[in-house]
C-alpha cells in the first residue's frame, strides 16, 4: 500500500502505484485534470505526491509515448495556422512538468536520441539557456565563464530600453541613436522583442594591434565612424524639487531668488529661469546653472531674530546642474506629490559621443574601453578600401577561448556581404564550413583574412588581417559619469579633512599603502605636502605644554591655564592631531607638547 | 710589493671580497698598477652597493614581501594532500614564521649523519629506526573499555613489539612509570589498567584510554615519521616529521653540526639565537622559492635580524617587535590603540617623534630621504 499526498496532505492509499501514476498522467493529457497538476512517484520513500500548490516552476516538454514523439511534422506544419500552442497542450502533445515530476521523467535532448525508454523530448536544446545567454550567437563554441559574462554585459548595454522613454523620468538612463538588429543572431532574438528593442550596432572589426593602444582589452575606434554617428547616445538625468511645508505654516517657494536671500549665487546663474522660477525647455545648460529656483524659510525660527540685522532671512535652496554635467532641458513637469506638495520635475538630456575611456563589448564577454580614437586617415584599410570601425586586440582571444567571437565575425562578414542574416542559434547554427564556402563564393578568402595597408604610411602589412562584421554593444559606463577632479573644496566639520565621494566634490584618498610608497622613495617633503590638507596653526603654551589661543580682540596670545605672561608659540600641525589631543583630554589623558627648535 | 697594495684596502673592503680579488689578480698575473686599478674599481662598486643614509629599508622590505604575498594567497591550498609528508607551505607558513608561533603546524627535522654512517643504507636505516618515536598505540593491536569492571584492556601485538625489540614486560614497566594512580596488571600480551580512584566515571575511564595511547614507549619523543633519503651521490639524510633536536643529538652517528629543525624556538633553545636567525632566513627562502617568488635575501636578513636582535624571538605582531617601538603614537597606530595610549599615560611616556608614522600623524617631514638632512648655515662672524 502506497500513501498518496495531494499538496502535502495525506488523502489515502493505493495498491498499484505505477498504474495509478500512469492513469493520472493520461487523464491530465486528455484534459480532464488541470495542466498545473504534477504527479511524482517517490520510489525511495514509497509515496506518491500530487502537487497543485502555487509557486512551482513548470516547464513545457514534448510528450513521448512508446518511443514515438507525439509532435509530428504534420502538426508542426499546421502550427500557427489551424493549431495554436494551447491546442497542443490541450491535446496532450506538450505538457508542463515541475521539478518533482522531472525526477520520474526521462528526457531526450534531440529527436534522434529518442528510445522506447524516453518519456519526453526537449523542445529545443536551447532551453537549457536563459534569455540573455541564448541571445549570444554560436555560444556552444565559447567557454561557459565567458557566456556568463556575455549575458551580464548585454544587460548593461545601451539601446532602446523602453518605447515610452520620452515620457519617463528614469535616473541614469541612455538611449542609443540608430540601434540595429544584429546580423548574426539567434532564434531567441527573433521570438523575443529583441528585434523591436535592439541594443547595439553592427560594426566592422579588425583583429590586430595598433601601436599598442589596444593592449589589455582596450579597443581602438575610428574617429570617422564616430563622426558619422556610430554609438552616439543620449543621456538623461532627471532633476526634481519639492515645495516642502515646515512647522509654523512656512513653506518653500519656487521662484527666482532676490538678492536679499541668504546664499544668493549670481545673476548669471539664474539667467535661464522664467518668471515662475523654473527653467524653460530646450535651454542649453552648463554645470552649476540653476534649473529650479527655490527659496526656503530660515532654518531655526526665532534663533537669529534678536541678533541678526535682517531678521527672518530666507535661504536659497535652488536645484542646479551637477558638477561636470551639461545638456539641454528636455522636459518639464509641474505636479503634486502624495503629501500634496507642489513638485517640479525636469529632465536634462545630453548627447554623448564615444570618447576615450567609454566601455564597449561584444556579446561574448569581451569587454574593453576605448584606448585611442584614431583619425580616419590613419586607420588601416583593406584592398577594397574597407576601414574597420573598431580594432580589437588578438591577444584577448586565446586565453579566454571565445571561439564564438571569431565565428561571429566570420558570419557577420558573410551576412554583410550577401545582405542576409546569419543564424547563430546555439546548438543549431549555420555551420562554420558553410560560412567559409559562402565567403569564398563572394570573392573573399575563406578564412576571413584580408591584405591590409597601414593607414599612416601606406605600407602593406606583412601578414593578412582578420576582418569582418560583428555586433557590438555600448555599455552604460561612460567616463563622463565618472570623471572628477578637485583642487580644494568641502571639508569635514570635525576633522577638517576633505569630504569623500564624487557627488559631494570630494577628494581622492591617498591611502596607507600609497603613503608607504612615498616613504619608500624617501620623498618626505612631498609626503608632507600631500597630507597638509588639514594643516592648522596651533598655539602651544610652553610652560604647561597644553594648547593656548590667540585672542584677536585683544591682539594677544594667552593660555587659559597660565595666563598671558608665558611663552606661547604658534606651530603648524595637522588638525587631526590637535583633535586627537583634545579627544585624549576628554578621556582624562593630558598630553603635553614640548617644543624644541627644529634646526 | 703587491701585499702593501692590498693592505691599503683592508679597512674599506671586507675580507672575502679582498681575498677574491687577490686570487683573481694572481691568477691572471696582473701588474701592480693594474691591481691598484682593479681594487679601486672594486671599492667603487662596493660603496655603490651600500645602502645610502636615509633609505627607508624597513618600508621597502615590507613592500617587497607584501606585494608578492598578495599573489600567494590565491595559490595556497594547491598542494594539499599532494605528498606523503604534508608540509605547511605558502602564505600560512610565512605567517607562522613572521608571527613567531611557538610550535610550527608541521614540525620537521633534517637529520644529517656522520661520514661513516651516512653512506651505508643499513646503518642509516638503523639510526632512522632509533629516531622514530613509538607510542603505546603503535605496539598495541586493541584498546578495550570494560565498563562493568571499570578497566581498560590493552592487547599488544607480538610482531610490532619484535620490530622494536621490546617485550610485554618492558612495556608494562614503561606504563607503570608514566601513569600514576593507576594499577597495571600484565598477563602475557594483555595489559589491564585499573584506575585506583573509587569514582566509577565512564568519562575518566575513556580519558585514561586516550591518555594511555600516547604513552611513549621507544625512540625519540614527538617524532612520528622518518624518511631516509639520498641527497647526493651516496650521502643519506633522514627527514623527520616532528622535531626534537635535543634527543636526536644524543643518538650516536647524528651529525649535530648540520642537523636542523624548522622549529625556530627549539633551534634557539638548543643551538642559540644565531642559529634561529639562520633558520628564519632559510625557512622564509624555502617558502618563497617554492612559490617562484624572488625577494632579495637582504630583506629577509633584515627581518630576521629585527626579530632576533633582543636575544629572543619576537614576531612581527603587536606583542612582538611592534611593542619594542619607541614611539607611543606609532604603537597606537598599529592595533589596540586604547591600551597603548592608556598604558603610556599611566607611566607618563614621552614620544620623541623620531620615526615615520608619528611624523605623518603630526604632518611633519619624516626623518627619511629628503627629510633626513637638516640645514646648517655658517654665519659670517661680525667684525669687531
Amino acid at each position: 500500500m502506497i500513501p498518496v499526498y495531494i499538496s502535502e496532505k495525506y488523502v489515502g492509499e493505493i495498491e498499484s502505484p505505477t498504474e495509478f501514476v500512469r492513469k493520472v498522467k493520461s487523464e491530465r493529457r486528455k484534459g480532464n485534470l488541470p495542466t498545473e497538476l504534477n504527479i511524482f512517484y517517490d520510489k525511495e520513500f514509497g509515496e506518491i505526491k500530487i502537487e497543485l500548490s502555487k509557486g512551482r516552476v513548470q516547464r513545457p516538454l514534448i510528450v513521448v509515448e512508446n518511443g514515438k514523439v507525439l509532435l509530428t511534422k504534420n502538426t508542426i506544419e499546421k502550427l500557427g495556422k489551424e493549431l495554436s500552442w494551447n491546442d497542443l497542450v490541450k491535446q496532450g502533445v506538450i505538457e508542463y512538468l515541475d521539478a518533482s515530476e522531472e525526477e520520474n521523467a526521462f528526457i531526450a535532448l534531440n529527436e534522434n536520441d529518442v528510445t522506447e525508454k524516453h518519456t519526453h523530448l526537449e523542445i529545443s536544446p536551447l532551453t537549457i539557456l536563459g534569455i540573455c545567454t541564448s541571445l549570444i550567437p554560436y555560444s556552444n563554441f565559447g567557454s561557459s565563464s565567458r557566456l556568463i559574462r556575455g549575458s551580464k554585459i548585454q544587460k548593461q548595454s545601451l539601446g532602446l530600453y523602453s518605447s515610452n522613454f520620452l515620457l519617463r523620468m528614469d535616473t541614469d538612463v541612455s538611449i542609443l541613436h540608430y540601434p540595429q538588429v544584429p546580423i548574426v543572431r539567434s532564434f531567441t532574438s527573433d521570438i523575443y522583442p529583441n528585434k523591436s528593442f535592439p541594443a547595439g550596432q553592427n560594426i566592422v572589426i579588425a583583429l590586430m594591434s595598433y601601436e599598442g593602444y589596444n593592449m589589455q582589452d582596450a579597443i581602438i575606434i575610428n574617429k570617422g565612424s564616430i563622426q558619422r554617428g556610430l554609438f552616439r547616445s543620449t543621456f538623461f538625468r532627471p532633476y526634481n524639487t519639492e515645495e516642502l511645508r515646515y512647522a509654523g505654516g512656512l513653506k518653500d517657494e519656487v521662484a527666482i531668488p532676490d538678492k536679499e536671500v541668504k546664499g544668493y549665487r549670481s545673476e548669471k546663474e539664474y539667467k535661464y529661469l522664467e518668471e515662475d522660477g523654473i527653467i524653460f525647455p530646450e535651454a542649453k545648460v552648463d554645470e552649476n546653472d540653476v534649473l529650479i529656483g527655490k527659496i526656503s524659510p530660515p532654518r531655526f525660527l526665532g534663533e537669529l531674530e534678536e541678533f541678526s540685522i535682517a531678521a527672518n532671512v530666507r535661504r536659497e535652496s535652488s536645484t542646479s546642474v551637477k558638477q561636470g554635467e551639461s545638456g539641454v532641458i528636455d522636459f518639464v513637469v509641474i505636479s503634486e506629490n502624495e503629501a500634496g506638495n507642489r513638485l517640479v520635475q525636469l529632465r536634462m538630456r545630453e548627447q554623448r559621443m564615444p570618447e576615450l575611456g567609454d566601455k564597449f563589448a561584444s556579446r561574448h564577454g569581451q569587454k574593453g574601453v576605448i584606448g585611442m580614437v584614431v583619425p580616419e586617415e590613419n586607420i588601416p584599410y583593406s584592398t577594397n578600401g574597407i576601414k574597420p570601425d573598431i580594432i580589437f586586440s588578438p591577444h584577448s582571444i586565446p586565453g579566454r577561448m571565445t571561439v564564438s567571437h571569431i565565428i561571429e565575425i566570420l558570419g557577420g562578414k558573410v551576412g554583410a556581404l550577401s545582405g542576409k542574416t546569419i543564424d547563430g542559434t546555439t546548438f543549431d547554427s549555420t555551420p562554420e564550413e558553410e560560412l567559409r564556402k559562402e565567403l569564398l563564393e563572394l570573392g573573399f578568402r575563406e578564412d576571413g583574412t584580408e591584405v591590409m595597408y597601414n593607414g599612416m604610411t601606406g605600407e602593406r602589412f606583412k601578414t593578412r588581417i582578420f576582418i569582418g562584421n560583428m555586433y557590438y554593444l555600448k555599455l552604460k559606463y561612460m567616463v563622463k559619469n565618472k570623471l572628477q577632479t578637485r583642487a580644494s573644496g568641502k571639508v569635514q566639520l570635525l576633522t577638517r579633512q576633505p569630504v569623500e565621494g564624487k557627488a559631494r566634490g570630494g577628494g581622492l584618498r591617498l591611502g596607507e599603502m600609497e603613503k608607504d610608497c612615498l616613504v619608500g622613495h624617501g620623498a618626505s617633503l612631498l609626503l608632507k605636502e600631500r597630507f597638509d590638507s588639514d594643516k592648522a596653526i596651533i598655539y602651544v603654551c610652553e610652560s604647561c605644554g597644553m594648547l593656548g589661543m590667540y585672542d584677536y580682540f585683544k591682539n594677544k596670545k594667552k593660555c587659559s591655564k597660565c595666563g598671558s605672561n608665558v611663552e606661547i608659540t604658534p606651530i603648524e600641525l595637522s588638525y587631526a592631531f590637535k583633535l586627537l589631543v583634545d579627544e585624549l583630554k576628554s578621556l582624562g589623558i593630558n598630553s603635553k607638547l614640548n617644543l624644541e627648535e627644529k634646526y | 710589493m703587491s701585499a702593501t697594495i692590498y693592505k691599503d684596502y683592508e679597512n674599506t673592503l671586507p675580507k672575502p671580497i679582498l681575498d677574491n680579488v687577490k686570487t683573481l689578480c694572481s691568477k691572471y698575473k696582473l701588474s701592480d698598477a693594474k691591481i691598484k686599478k682593479t681594487l679601486e674599481k672594486t671599492k667603487e662598486a662596493y660603496l655603490k652597493a651600500q645602502v645610502e643614509p636615509g633609505e627607508s629599508i624597513g618600508i621597502v622590505t615590507a613592500e617587497s614581501f607584501g606585494e608578492p604575498s598578495t599573489q600567494m594567497i590565491l595559490r595556497v591550498f594547491h598542494f594539499a594532500g599532494a605528498s606523503e609528508m604534508n608540509i605547511t607551505v605558502g602564505l600560512p607558513r610565512l605567517i607562522e614564521i613572521f608571527d613567531a608561533r611557538k610550535e610550527p603546524s608541521t614540525p620537521m627535522m633534517e637529520v644529517y649523519l656522520e661520514k661513516k654512517y651516512a653512506t651505508s643504507p643499513s646503518k642509516v636505516k638503523e639510526i632512522a629506526e632509533k629516531i622514530k618515536g613509538n607510542t603505546l598505540e603503535d605496539v598495541a593491536s586493541e584498546f578495550l573499555l570494560n565498563i562493568m569492571e571499570n578497566k581498560v584492556e590493552i592487547k599488544l601485538s607480538r610482531n610490532k613489539m619484535q620490530e622494536l625489540n621490546l617485550n610485554s614486560k618492558d612495556i608494562s614497566d614503561i606504563i607503570v612509570n608514566s601513569l600514576k594512580t593507576v594499577s597495571v596488571e600484565q598477563d602475557r600480551d594483555n595489559i589491564i589498567l585499573k584506575p585506583e580512584s573509587k569514582t566509577n566515571k565512564l568519562s575518566d575511564l575513556y580519558k585514561l584510554k586516550e591518555k594511555s595511547k600516547d604513552i611513549h614507549v621507544s625512540g625519540v619523543k614527538k617524532i612520528t615519521q622518518v624518511f631516509p633519503m639520498k641527497i647526493n651521490d651516496d650521502e643519506y639524510v633522514i627527514y623527520c616529521s616532528g622535531s626534537n633536536l635535543k634527543e636526536v643529538f644524543e643518538i650516536e652517528g647524528v651529525d649535530s653540526t648540520r642537523t636542523k629543525s624548522n622549529n625556530i624556538f627549539e633551534t634557539a633553545a638548543i643551538l642559540g639565537i644565531e642559529a634561529a636567525r639562520q633558520t628564519i632566513i632559510e625557512e622564509t627562502l624555502k617558502v618563497l622559492e617554492e612559490q617562484g617568488l624572488n625577494i632579495d635575501i637582504r630583506h629577509i636578513m633584515l627581518l630576521a635580524d629585527t626579530m632576533t636582535r633582543s636575544g629572543g624571538i619576537r614576531g612581527t605582531t603587536r606583542t612582538g617587535i611592534t611593542k619594542e617601538k619607541e614611539s607611543v603614537l606609532a604603537r597606537a597606530s598599529f592595533e589596540t590603540p586604547i591600551r597603548h595610549l592608556v598604558n603610556a599615560s599611566l607611566i607618563g611616556e614621552k614620544d620623541p617623534l623620531s620615526s615615520v608614522v608619528e611624523n605623518v600623524m603630526l604632518n611633519q617631514a619624516i626623518p627619511l630621504g629628503t627629510g633626513l638632512p637638516g640645514l646648517m648655515a655658517k654665519m659670517k662672524e661680525k667684525k669687531k
